[in-house]
């Protein structure tokens, strides 16, 4: 295809895949630990830092305000913790406080550095909402090593990701080095979202970290699948959003790979298998159907049951429905049993559980008495 | 109360922890005898799973030491099998059963291995022993309650350990797990293990255990329950409002 042979699409491509990929591995721990909000309040911390950043130096070089962002980012995580430790403030409130603070700090040094003369500083808003096409050769290669130790981390330190994800307490009480490696992840996650500042910005790279993983999760069981489908949804958001954005003139980048990403998730909160509303939806159907038949199908089976010697013994609708909880309609559910070959009635409307139907009821007795509570 | 020569297995002395500045377990002294079963028994918010989690290492206490055979507790933390409460932990975690209580030898493991056939064979033995072998291929996020608390005391049993710390493990469980737990807990005593439960049902505490530390920010009694679980100490642990449960556990004796 001719557009992949556009230089500057590729190196944007490339970012934004590695992008998505080292946000899907990430994300997907941080949504499995309800830990969301540390990604939002992360990249909104950084905001101050990257204008005090130009302040200080006076220029926009990537290095400085990358390093500005870092700093402050990483001070919100201590904030949160020391939030946490020292007062009463839970978690989640912490995390909303010091997002708000911070980006409010960065907004007003922001608007303090547009009010100034000089012409350096135009452009510095960009970091709000990311400009992808501004991505260089060297942005992406530090995005690979960045993902690179990540896979790294993962592939030496899975088991102990998947304590510390699950149960962190027990993993201490294993003796595993479960606050190094917390802290390790941490800051893995800083740098992640001070490289996707670049790509998509302070204000989205929160839902770059949690929407692949929260999508993910819909349509897996184990933790490796998780992460593996985390990643390739990030991936496939950041080159599709990079591709579709070069293509449609004045589609920004970032933005796009988000609105792509928001499309998976709801996607896979609606469709996914056993998980999925629509899916769970349909169940729900087919359970509501049932147990207003099983009742009287058992009430059949205790009543033929009384008969050893003429299983097929007719009983009366009346008695079924007197010995029925009151929402049962009674005749619909013989009529679905019927259907269903597992009850049948005679010539005089009497009615008896066919074969199938006592197996179904024994069945059913089985499961009740197992204590199966599922 | 204990034989001098022997060493114990938990040695706890003037152990304080506080929380935000108010203290949970106040200046406390507590020794748990090898192969002994022993009840934690006191109201909430007495400090019992607190207590829990410092011999544990898990709460960085304020004051005092923990011993686990006469060793500071940093050393052996592989040597203690902790089963947490199951409400604390989130089930919607993509894994199966066997996964979880294979977690049980990681602590062997040591870094960078990953648990292989012989790790597989000790958890399902371990989950054998809970009788949930059936389930060690379903998602634990489809568990019930006591299904859950058995998955975790397999874990622990993967372990191998010498002392097993377990934290409500019959809080809301069915019949079924209760039986399952308790068939555990006298497997743990013969094999001449130590077990120290966090327990909140004052009427099987003479049936399961042979110990019992009364405990409310201080420990009020410890001993062995013949001596110790009497109604004047139970008064003293949990106030005036225990009376009619402690009645009905004197009649229970």
């Amino acid at each position: 295809m001719e557009i992949f042979g556009d230089w500057t699409l590729r190196v944007v491509a490339l970012g934004a895949g590695l992008l998505g990929a080292v946000s899907g591995f990430l994300g997907s721990f941080a949504v499995l630990r309800r830990q969301s909000l540390l990604g939002d309040a992360l990249s909104h911390a950084a905001l101050p830092g990257i204008a005090l950043a130009f302040l200080i130096t006076g220029s926009k070089a990537t290095v400085p305000i990358l390093v500005g962002a870092a700093v402050t980012g990483w001070l919100g995580t201590l904030v949160v913790r020391l939030i946490v430790q020292r007062s009463r403030v839970p978690y989640d409130a912490a995390l909303g406080l010091v997002l708000s603070v911070f980006f409010g700090l960065g907004l007003v040094l922001l608007t303090v550095i547009q009010k100034r003369p000089d012409a350096a500083q135009a452009g510095l808003e960009t970091y709000l909402f990311g400009q992808a096409a501004a991505l260089l050769r060297a942005d992406v290669i530090v995005m690979a090593a960045v993902a690179a130790v990540v896979l790294l981390v993962l592939m030496l330190a899975w088991k102990e990701m998947k304590v510390l994800t699950f149960d962190r307490a027990y993993g201490e009480s294993l003796g595993l080095p479960m606050a190094r490696l917390d802290g390790l992840v941490t800051a893995l996650l800083v740098v992640t979202i001070v490289l996707g500042l670049q790509t998509v910005g302070v204000v989205l790279m929160s839902a770059m970290i949690v929407a692949p993983g929260a999508a993910a999760r819909q349509w897996t069981r184990r933790l490796g699948s998780m992460v593996t489908v985390a990643a390739a949804i990030g991936v496939g958001a950041g080159v599709s959003g990079a591709v579709l954005s070069s293509i449609v003139p004045r589609l920004p980048t970032g933005p796009t790979i988000v609105l792509i990403l928001s499309g998976v998730v709801g996607v896979s909160l609606l469709m996914a298998p056993e998980r999925g509303l629509v899916w769970r939806r349909l169940q729900l159907g087919r359970l509501r159907g049932r147990p207003r038949q099983e009742p009287v199908l058992m009430h059949l089976h205790a009543l033929s049951l009384q008969h050893p010697d003429d299983p097929d013994h007719g009983h009366e609708v009346s008695v079924l429905r007197t010995m029925s909880p009151a929402d049962i309609d009674v005749e619909t559910a013989l009529t679905a049993l019927a259907e269903r070959g597992l009850a049948a009635s005679d010539d005089r409307g009497l009615w008896s559980p066919t074969e199938l139907g006592r197996r179904e009821a024994q069945r059913t007795l089985a499961r009740l008495d197992l204590g199966d509570n599922r | 109360m204990m034989d001098a020569s022997v060493v114990p297995a938990v040695e706890v002395e003037d152990l304080t922890v506080a929380y935000t500045g108010s203290p949970v377990l106040w200046d406390l002294d507590l020794q748990v005898a090898p192969g002994t079963r022993t009840a934690i028994v006191g109201p909430n918010g007495a400090g019992k799973s607190t207590l829990i989690k410092a011999v544990m290492g898990l709460v960085e206490p304020v004051a005092g030491a923990v011993r686990i055979f006469g060793k500071p507790g940093r050393e052996v933390r592989g040597s203690i099998a902790y089963v947490p409460q199951r409400a604390t932990l989130e089930w919607d975690f993509p894994t199966d059963v066997l996964d979880v209580v294979t977690m049980g030898t990681y602590g062997r493991l040591g870094w960078f291995k990953r648990p292989g056939p012989s790790e597989s064979a000790i958890a399902e033995a371990a989950l054998e022993q809970v009788e949930m072998s059936s389930f060690a291929h379903r998602p634990i996020a489809q568990l019930s309650g006591g299904q859950q608390q058995r998955i975790l005391l397999a874990r622990a049993l993967a372990q191998n350990a010498e002392i097993y710390l377990l934290d409500e493990p019959f809080q809301g469980v069915d019949a079924p797990t209760e039986r399952a737990i308790v068939r555990v807990l006298d497997d743990l005593a013969t094999a001449g293990r130590t077990v120290v439960v966090v327990h909140h049902d004052l009427q099987t505490v003479a049936e399961y255990f042979t110990h019992v530390a009364l405990l409310n920010v201080r420990i009020i009694a410890a001993g062995p329950v013949s001596t110790t679980f009497t109604e004047d100490n139970l008064r003293l642990t949990f106030g005036g409002r225990v009376g009619v449960l402690a009645a009905r556990t004197a009649r229970g004796d």
